[in-house]
């Protein structure tokens, strides 16, 4: 290249401007790393985590940052749904980034890939939806796991008061798909009908792929069922109810929050607002303060956000926003980026007015879980909307 | 109970039928296959879809354009995946016509996106009744095997009866002396792909209002179809048919008596307990081998 003088005057120019400049900016941020899915078919979720954490952030640097005037970043890995993936761009985080919290998302494949990295090089990981179990109950002493979401061993607590307490149902049927995932929920909800001396009148697999589940159903049917507890993705909770239809069969369906994960109302028919699934907030009906807060600032910061309605999946956005307030007092507890002692910070929060709920004492050793079995929301598809049980239709 | 699982056999089993039928057609033809039928059965959904649902077309022009595609890509799959391997006497069209439908189905999943959808359907409202007692099935699934017979029935006289029909079987019987008697060959092989992807479009276009739309949706289709043909002896017409029927009932009556957990695993073990018992499937015939 020939350089000119001109050029090389400019560009020094440049140099020592920039470098002038460079004190007069705020300290080195604090990093905030999410590893979720991206792309994909879950990619939805990872955008929905994205803008809860983003309004957080936001927030927290516009009154004046952490640790004396830093500012948080969020930096952002695809998993592509993938726990390899997830791993290796985990790592990239901790390491090159430097993370100071790292937020994981909707796969919990992905996050249990993620935990022992994570408890290995003690930084916090907050997950921010994925609801198995062992991700946070994992064993390791000390636990850098911590979680604002569903759990699927309390979430099949809560399916069971639920069913009880609103259908009068007592001949409980299940329909699992039949992967990890059901077989993570049927060992759970076995366990909740036994602390209440109770057993399942039957329990049906399906596969995801299957066209007809009519004969699961007929056999449920043929052995008493009065309450169905449901647990699949979108796609094949929407076939267990096209199945229901055809077969007549009129049962109220207490399901797991699968079908919050698409178009169930396009894709199960006009049955789909009988199903009624757990979430962990919903920004229809009566707000908050917080809750006002946030849909507003949900819709100055992002223009495709009209209302609630476009708040959505509205579990992603609301674990991350309320995960990042807390992790953000857990940093200012500790008063530094130190991964052991943000871990210890999080035991002395006290008391948070979050968006979920107001959180009084969220996290202690040995309970790293902090939305429990109280604080869900019951809702349902009425069209394309989730609204909570309790609005009617 | 048994008697709505058993529509609902039939009704899948006919699914598989149709797809066999595709393997069979190419295979006898060319004997070669296209490996990914599940892919060519999801395109004929997907198109479907497309211009049905989100170009808003009358039901009727957005299937019959969407079969017509379906059989250009048969067309295109014979073209790319198997003319060019066959030729140089190479067996790698077994990978490329798999490989291609793994294009596909990412091609699919890029442009209309990973999200299941719902074709509706107006056979698959109101669930049919006899003297007031539901039967747990859409007339839509009484449908789906009669369509499939019908049409196992038209390729059977279309092949009998008219000069396609004939000079395909003549390609099937002696290729030589076919190319001798003036038959284009390799037009004739083109014509069996994308005959064989329409039977695949066809069972995909029946099976959407059932089942949910995606790019994804053919791949146990397609495998479960070719072991049909191989169940029904993939040289017989009808054989593939009733075997493709018989697999989609057995399935259902374990997966009602039983449970699904034991479908799948004892649904493929009778497939091979059969062809360890006849190697040459059901109805098939052992090929002669002239040395």
């Amino acid at each position: 290249m020939n350089m000119t003088r001109r050029t090389f005057i400019a560009a020094a120019t440049a140099v020592a401007s920039f470098s002038l400049l460079a004190p007069v900016q705020a300290a080195e941020p604090i990093k905030i790393g999410l590893v979720a899915a991206l792309s994909g078919q879950s990619a939805l979720s990872g955008e929905a985590i994205t803008r809860g954490l983003t309004i957080a952030i936001d927030e927290i640097n516009a009154s004046g940052g952490l640790l004396g005037g830093r500012k948080l970043e969020l930096v952002r890995r695809d998993d592509e749904s993938n726990p390899a993936k997830g791993v290796v761009a985990a790592r990239e985080l901790i390491f090159r980034e430097k993370v100071t919290v790292l937020f994981g998302g909707l796969d919990t494949p992905v996050s249990l890939a993620i935990v022992p990295l994570a408890n290995q090089e003690k930084v916090p990981f907050m997950g921010a939806w994925a609801a198995g179990t062992p991700i946070t109950k994992n064993g390791a002493e000390p636990n850098f796991v911590f979680r604002v979401s569903a759990v699927d061993e309390i979430v099949n607590q809560a399916m069971l008061d639920y069913a009880q307490k609103t259908f009068n149902g007592s001949k409980f049927g299940m329909i699992l798909v039949n992967n990890p995932w059901g077989e993570s929920n049927e060992k759970g909800l076995r366990a909740a009908l036994q602390e209440k001396g109770l057993a399942p009148v039957g329990v049906e697999k399906f596969e995801g792929n299957d066209v007809d589940v009519v004969p699961q159903l007929s056999r449920l049917k043929a052995a008493g069922a009065d309450t169905l507890f449901m647990v699949g993705n979108v796609g094949p909770s929407a076939q267990v109810v096209k199945s229901l239809d055809r077969m007549g069969w009129k049962v109220p369906i207490v399901s797991h929050w699968g079908p919050a994960g698409g178009r169930f109302t396009e894709l199960a028919g006009p049955s789909a607002k009988d199903v009624h699934f757990v979430q962990t907030y919903s920004f229809f009906g009566k707000q908050s303060a917080v809750g006002e807060k946030v849909i507003k600032a949900m819709m100055t910061r992002y223009p495709d956000v009209k209302g609630p309605e476009n708040i959505t999946p509205a579990v992603g956005v609301a674990n991350a926003y309320d995960g990042m307030q807390l992790a953000a007092r857990a940093i200012a507890k500790a008063g530094s980026t130190d991964g052991d002692a943000v871990r210890k910070a999080f035991y002395d929060i006290d008391e948070h007015v979050g968006l979920i709920k107001t959180y009084r004492k969220p996290f202690a050793p040995g309970v790293h879980d902090a939305v429990t079995k109280d604080d869900y929301v019951w809702a349902r598809f009425i069209d394309n909307r989730i609204l909570p049980v309790s609005l009617g239709e | 109970m048994l008697l709505s699982a058993l529509i609902s056999g039939v009704g899948l089993g006919s699914m598989y039928g149709l797809m066999a039928l595709g393997f069979y057609l190419t295979y006898a033809v060319s004997g070669t296959v296209n490996f990914a039928q599940g892919s060519s059965m999801m395109l004929g959904a997907v198109l479907t879809f497309t211009f049905a649902q989100t170009l808003g077309w009358h039901l009727l022009p957005a299937i019959l354009l969407a079969l017509a595609l379906c059989a250009l890509y048969g067309l295109l799959v014979e073209f790319v995946a198997v003319r060019p391997f066959v030729s140089r006497g190479s067996d790698a069209w077994l990978m490329a016509t798999v490989a291609l439908g793994i294009v596909l189905d990412n091609l699919v999943m890029y442009a209309f996106g990973k999200e299941p959808r719902s074709l509706p359907s107006p056979l698959a409202v109101n669930p049919l009744e006899v003297g007031g007692a539901g039967l747990g099935v859409y007339p839509l699934q009484v449908l789906i095997p009669l369509v499939g017979l019908a049409l196992a029935a038209l390729l059977h006289t279309v092949s009998r009866r008219t000069r396609w029909g004939t000079a395909m079987l003549a390609v099937t019987q002696n290729r030589d002396a076919a190319r001798l008697m003036g038959i284009p060959i390799r037009r004739t092989i083109a014509v069996a792909f994308a005959l064989s992807t329409l039977l695949a479009g066809v069972a995909g276009v029946l099976i959407a209002p059932l089942f949910n739309v995606h790019s994804d949706m053919g791949t146990l289709f397609g495998l479960k179809a070719f072991a049909v043909a191989i169940l029904g002896g993939i040289t017989s017409a009808w054989g593939v048919m009733i075997a493709g029927l018989l697999f989609g009932i057995g399935e259902a009556l374990i997966t009602a008596t039983l449970g699904s957990s034991y479908t799948q695993i004892l649904m493929f073990a009778l497939v091979i307990a059969v062809l360890a018992a006849r190697p040459n499937g059901l109805f098939g015939r052992a090929q002669v081998r002239k040395v």
